[in-house]
């Protein structure tokens, strides 16, 4: 666990290999390549790079042109700017056409850090979600970002990928088993269950240990893809009479929301939220932000011993 | 010279009016002042066919200002692309024929729309992608005078430009009036021509309701190489309809029967 890297540098590694392999792969954005890390694949590929300058509306719909054309698309942003900005326009013309655009966002939640509220968003995954067959997917490291990202340009039709600026560590080994819309079992544990997504799954790991080592043993689940969300493994983890959610955004909504809806109607439990409360972030360091509102290992442990 | 488009653009006239009519609901004015100019690309200028609807290399239209679908579902009807009889299911529980097109419901829709102002940004993409896979097929789009207001036109038309999309061609039906009345009272999108012009574009302005003109603003959109074409074409919403010309209160609003009678028999068409 030693090694630590951004989600949105596996993205753009992840473009580079997928790109060698798939010629018929497009990479878009918005003036942030450098940020988004789209930058890597311009370097290899400049003929199948379009930046479509600080436009993002435009940025998505040209992006739906180009995938009705046979072609599958990644195109970045910020996320605040993606499913923020340009909502309407990957609801109307991405996904209405079910275009194969991957809208892949990077800069998500209160780890944006310095940046700011106007920067930070929490309502991502919330809004990209209530879209008809869009698929949201949150990675967690750096390894199943690029096993994700592969299956995200494989699947046929659009998906949201959320992804991070600050590095987190590597959980996954190469080769782990991670399949799109399966959630995985990190630990096992008989009190409750940490359902856990993007960076907030390192906290839940530690969170365990340290329920552990207090003699509460607790599972948690990296449930990478918010949608379709993985039905079973959640009615699994209800088994144990307690699930609380982590996540490095909005309580409304997000995966707290989406573990909601199926376990209040397939398997009825006690539940937590730990992530964003209705409230605007700051400018700050990363850490001091997840501490300042409410999302590091320390909050999730106070969950979960809330729910016992 | 031009009788035959005439013709034809009358029958749709004709069958626009009898759709909205049938659907109680719907966008006549609009569709109107469009009739000539759909029926120019799909009779005459674009490369298509109604029997191979994804025909590779085929030159694609996007009805940007979507509410017309009135005007776009008539020519593909009467070009061949489904029944003519289905047109008056229009907007109906169960038709193909929703109230704004859908490209999965009907052959021939390139694009569903209905959102102003990302009918042109999605041909921004289409015209892209023929550019890098040396498709010939040439991409329009319709936009309405009123869409201009739209900040992603802006945005589109910056990055047609900058991408000198010559296989685009940007068609503005210019009938000056939207739902709440003259564009230059709701909002101002004068002036249209020198807009797009320092945009990048090739501009002309011409006639919309004249064949002449709007054939000859086509070969000269074809001929002009290195950056995108803007039609800038002056029509009259309501176009054909005595009583709905230049009249903002026939943007979304159906005719009742005797209405309807008077509009069919003025466009001189059968009830």
């Amino acid at each position: 666990m030693a090694e630590k890297m951004a989600t949105r540098q596996a993205y753009g590694k992840a473009l580079v290999e997928i790109g060698k392999e798939n010629p018929n792969l497009v990479v878009m954005d918005a003036d942030l390549s450098k940020s988004t890390m789209t930058a890597e694949f311009k370097k290899v590929f400049p003929e199948r790079f379009l930046n479509m300058g600080i436009a993002e509306q435009n940025l998505y719909a040209s992006a739906c042109g180009i995938a009705l054309s046979g072609k599958v698309v990644c195109a970045s942003t910020f996320a605040m700017f993606a499913a923020g900005r340009a909502f309407e326009i990957i609801r109307n013309s991405i996904g209405y056409t079910r275009a194969n655009v991957k809208i892949c966002a990077t800069h998500a939640g209160i780890t944006v850090g310095e940046d700011g509220a106007s920067h930070q968003t929490f309502e991502d995954m919330a809004l990209m979600r209530t879209i008809p067959g869009m698929v949201v997917v949150n990675p967690c490291d750096g390894v199943s970002t690029m096993a994700l990202m592969k299956q995200v340009v494989e699947h046929n039709g659009p998906c949201y990928v959320r992804l991070g600026r600050a590095a987190v560590p590597v959980f996954y080994e190469e080769g782990a088993d991670i399949r799109l819309g399966k959630g995985n079992w990190l630990r096992r544990g008989d009190r409750a269950v940490i359902v856990a997504t993007g960076i907030m799954v390192s906290e839940a790991m530690t969170a365990a240990e340290e329920l552990s080592a207090k003699g509460i043993e607790v599972g948690v689940i990296d449930m990478h893809t918010i949608k379709p969300i993985d039905e079973d493994i959640l009615i699994e983890a209800a088994q144990t009479g307690a699930i609380v959610t982590a996540e490095e955004h909005s309580v409304i909504g997000g995966l707290g929301g989406a573990v909601a809806e199926v376990l209040c109607q397939k398997k009825p439990v006690k539940m937590a939220m730990v992530g964003q409360k209705d409230t605007f972030g700051e400018s700050g360091k990363p850490d001091e932000l997840k501490a300042k509102y409410g999302m590091t290992a320390a909050d999730i442990v106070k969950a979960v011993e809330g729910l016992l | 010279m031009y009788k035959e488009f005439e013709k034809i653009a009358s029958q749709i006239r004709v069958d626009i009016v009898k759709q909205v009519h049938s659907a109680g609901s719907g966008h006549p004015g609009g569709s109107l002042s469009a009739a000539d100019i759909v029926t120019a690309l799909y009779f005459k200028e674009m490369n298509i066919d109604p029997e191979k609807p994804d025909m590779k290399g085929r030159d694609k239209f996007v009805l940007s200002k979507g509410h017309a679908a009135p005007v776009q579902y008539a020519a593909l009807a009467e070009k061949g692309y489904f029944p003519v009889e289905e047109l008056l299911t229009l907007r109906k529980l169960g038709s193909h024929l929703q109230g704004h097109p859908n490209r999965d419901k009907v052959p021939g829709i390139e694009m569903s729309t209905g959102s102003l102002g990302q009918g042109f940004a999605v041909c921004v993409g289409m015209a892209l992608a023929n550019k890098m896979d040396n498709d010939p097929g040439r991409v329009y789009t319709l936009l309405g005078d009123g869409e201009l207001q739209e900040g992603l036109i802006w945005e589109a038309a910056m990055a047609s430009a900058h991408y000198k999309l010559d296989n685009l061609c940007v068609i503005v039906d210019w009938n000056g009036l939207q739902i709440d009345g003259k564009n230059d009272d709701v909002m101002t999108v004068k002036p249209i021509d020198e807009k797009f012009r320092s945009f990048g574009f090739n501009v002309l302005v011409i006639d919309g309701h004249s064949f002449e003109e709007i054939f000859d603003a086509f070969d000269k959109a074809r001929a002009c190489k290195g950056k995108p074409t803007a039609i800038i074409a002056k029509t009259h919403k309501g176009q054909g309809v005595s009583f709905m010309t230049d009249e903002a209160g026939w943007h979304g609003k159906a005719p009742d029967d005797e209405q309807t009678k008077q509009a069919v028999l003025e466009l001189g068409g059968v009830l």
